[in-house]
């Protein structure tokens, strides 16, 4: 059984201007385990649709359906991650980690040891009691992770999660996220508007038109690798054709800005195929 | 090394010339009030002020410090208490904001003290009345000042709160509340001053106790002395009032830090 199913959503807005369709009709499905990443044009609703999910925006039309029930209303069995770490800095490390138990009133021994083994087992555990001001980004981030896996979600959303990152650090943050998803086992759904971080990190990448929204694409990402990291695809000979896939499927505009912006991060990771696609993208 | 011996003699220097500037100009009060170069009647002396200290069981200046500082007291408490709580309704309810606004603007740039005739109506030419002032002078600015820092919480928190299911209630509680607590310090550090400029107005309308009244009633007998000595009282007892409100938030506020 599908853990999430998306079925023929849609969403318009009510304005002084009339009605605005920002998806269309969007049907997708899940099972435990996958990653899928999420690409479409600014603005074609893919924050819209991440919100839907987690049930905080009612579709107009379709339904959601996270492990066989009816999403309505924000919904216990998703997880959210922002872009921002939005970490509290009154509260220590552990404190910010138990936010999310706290709020949804399951702050119970078992759950707290489970997030202290959460942190243990991310390299955190000598951070617990310090402010979250002590901590470089990229723990932060992983701070944040942890908050949310906490709540044991069935299914974790990351909103363009890793944006805010410099690049580097971005880098070694997608591998630790990557790494504990992939261990602790999460269904996950990422937005992302950075095209290669859509490949090394789904097993599918879902290709969104432009507004009003249709899944144009479902893309199966496989690579030849023994164990999948998100910096050893990057260096695969597959990445590029994939890149190039994506980088058409989305269209001129978007594919401009993120030609600069891989030229820009580019260097040997992926950095190839960035050009020619370029000039053969109309 | 050199650095710090340098920065150090530095603020050493500084704190001389305070000192030494004080005593300088006391001083030069005392010999000039002495030599009859000022007129000691109208501007007092310092010795005759010390005078006054050491009679102060005759005058009960103790008794007139305590009216003061206890009335500052309850009116900065019942200001910071009522300010608090207006600014939670009105963050709670943003129509119940939007309809006050225009007369909470008002109401900030009118000067209170012009209430004070209809407020001693109100509750009596007494302490009452005194602290009604107190609380009206400082309530206005804490419900602006609070409801503004309310409004200013990182938005990514707020969302970050809610992407957990959060209601309302639980959303102010742990993340607006504790977000401003360095507003809330700010703002009665403003607030403590302010009581006490309630009070002291109000002790002048009422004339029955007080440093305020000390003063009134001194300048209308002609006794310098006193009012010299009521004011240096009053600047003492408001830098220890703003003090202590300082200490407290030294202590509980560390744990506050703003939010990144």
């Amino acid at each position: 059984m599908a853990v999430l199913s998306v079925e023929g959503v849609r969403k318009a807005y009510q304005t002084p201007q009339g009605e605005t369709v920002a998806l269309q009709n969007i049907s997708f499905s899940m099972e435990k385990g996958d990653f899928y990443s999420l690409v479409g044009p600014s603005g074609c609703g893919k924050s819209t649709l991440l919100s839907i999910i987690a049930g905080t925006l009612s579709p107009t039309a379709g339904r959601v359906q996270v492990a066989g029930e009816t999403v309505s209303g924000p919904c216990p069995h998703i997880g959210y991650m922002l872009q921002q770490d939005n970490l509290l800095e009154w509260r220590t490390v552990r404190q910010n980690v138990l936010f999310g138990l706290e709020i949804r009133r399951r702050l119970t021994p078992q759950m707290k040891e489970r997030a202290d083994r959460l942190l243990e087992t991310y390299g955190l555990a000598e951070f617990a009691d310090r402010r979250p001001s002590q901590l470089s980004g990229g723990m932060r981030q992983r701070v944040a992770l942890i908050r949310t896996l906490a709540v044991e979600p069935d299914i974790l959303l990351l909103d363009e999660a890793f944006s805010a990152l410099d690049y580097q650090t971005r880098l070694a943050v997608t591998e630790d996220v990557y790494r504990i998803i992939r261990q602790e086992q999460v269904t996950a759904l990422m937005v992302t508007h950075d095209i290669p971080e859509s490949i090394c990190m789904g097993d599918k990448v879902l290709i969104l038109s432009g507004r009003p929204a249709v899944v144009r694409e479902e893309l199966p990402i496989r690579f030849d690798l023994s164990e999948r990291s998100p910096l050893l695809c990057r260096s695969c000979p597959e990445f590029g054709s994939y890149f190039n896939h994506i980088w058409k499927e989305l269209g001129m505009y978007e594919a401009h800005e993120s030609a600069r912006s891989l030229c820009e991060e580019g260097g040997p990771l992926g950095g190839e195929g960035a050009l020619p696609a370029a000039e053969s993208t109309p | 090394m050199h650095y710090l011996r340098q920065n150090r003699r530095r603020s050493l220097t500084v704190r001389l010339c305070r000192w030494g500037f004080l005593a300088a100009f006391l001083l030069a009060w005392e010999v000039a009030a002495e030599w009859e170069w000022i007129d000691s009647f109208i501007f007092s002396q310092p010795s005759r002020i010390v005078r006054t200290y050491l009679s102060m069981g005759q005058n009960d200046l103790g008794y007139h410090i305590r009216v003061t500082v206890g009335e500052t007291l309850a009116g900065f408490l019942l200001g910071a208490a009522a300010g608090v709580l207006l600014a939670i309704l009105l963050w709670w309810s943003p129509f119940v904001a939007r309809v006050s606004e225009p007369y909470l603007v008002v109401l900030n740039s009118l000067p209170k003290i012009a209430l004070g005739p209809v407020i001693i109506i109100l509750a009596g030419a007494g302490t009452r009345a005194i602290v009604f002032m107190a609380l009206a002078i400082s309530l206005v600015v804490t419900v602006l000042e609070m409801l503004s820092g309310f409004r200013d919480t990182d938005p990514g928190a707020l969302r970050m709160a809610r992407t957990f299911g959060a209601t309302k209630g639980q959303i102010f509680r742990k993340v607006v509340l504790p977000y401003n607590i360095p507003t809330l310090f700010d703002s009665l550090k403003v607030n403590i001053g302010l009581s006490l400029v309630g009070v002291i107005a109000g002790e002048f309308l009422v004339s029955r106790a007080g440093l305020g009244y000390l003063i009134v009633y001194g300048g209308q007998v002609f006794r310098m002395d006193l009012v010299m000595a009521s004011v240096i009282i009053l600047a003492v007892v408001a830098a220890l009032l703003y003090e202590s409100v300082a200490l407290a938030q030294k202590l509980i506020g560390k744990r506050f830090g703003q939010g990144s």
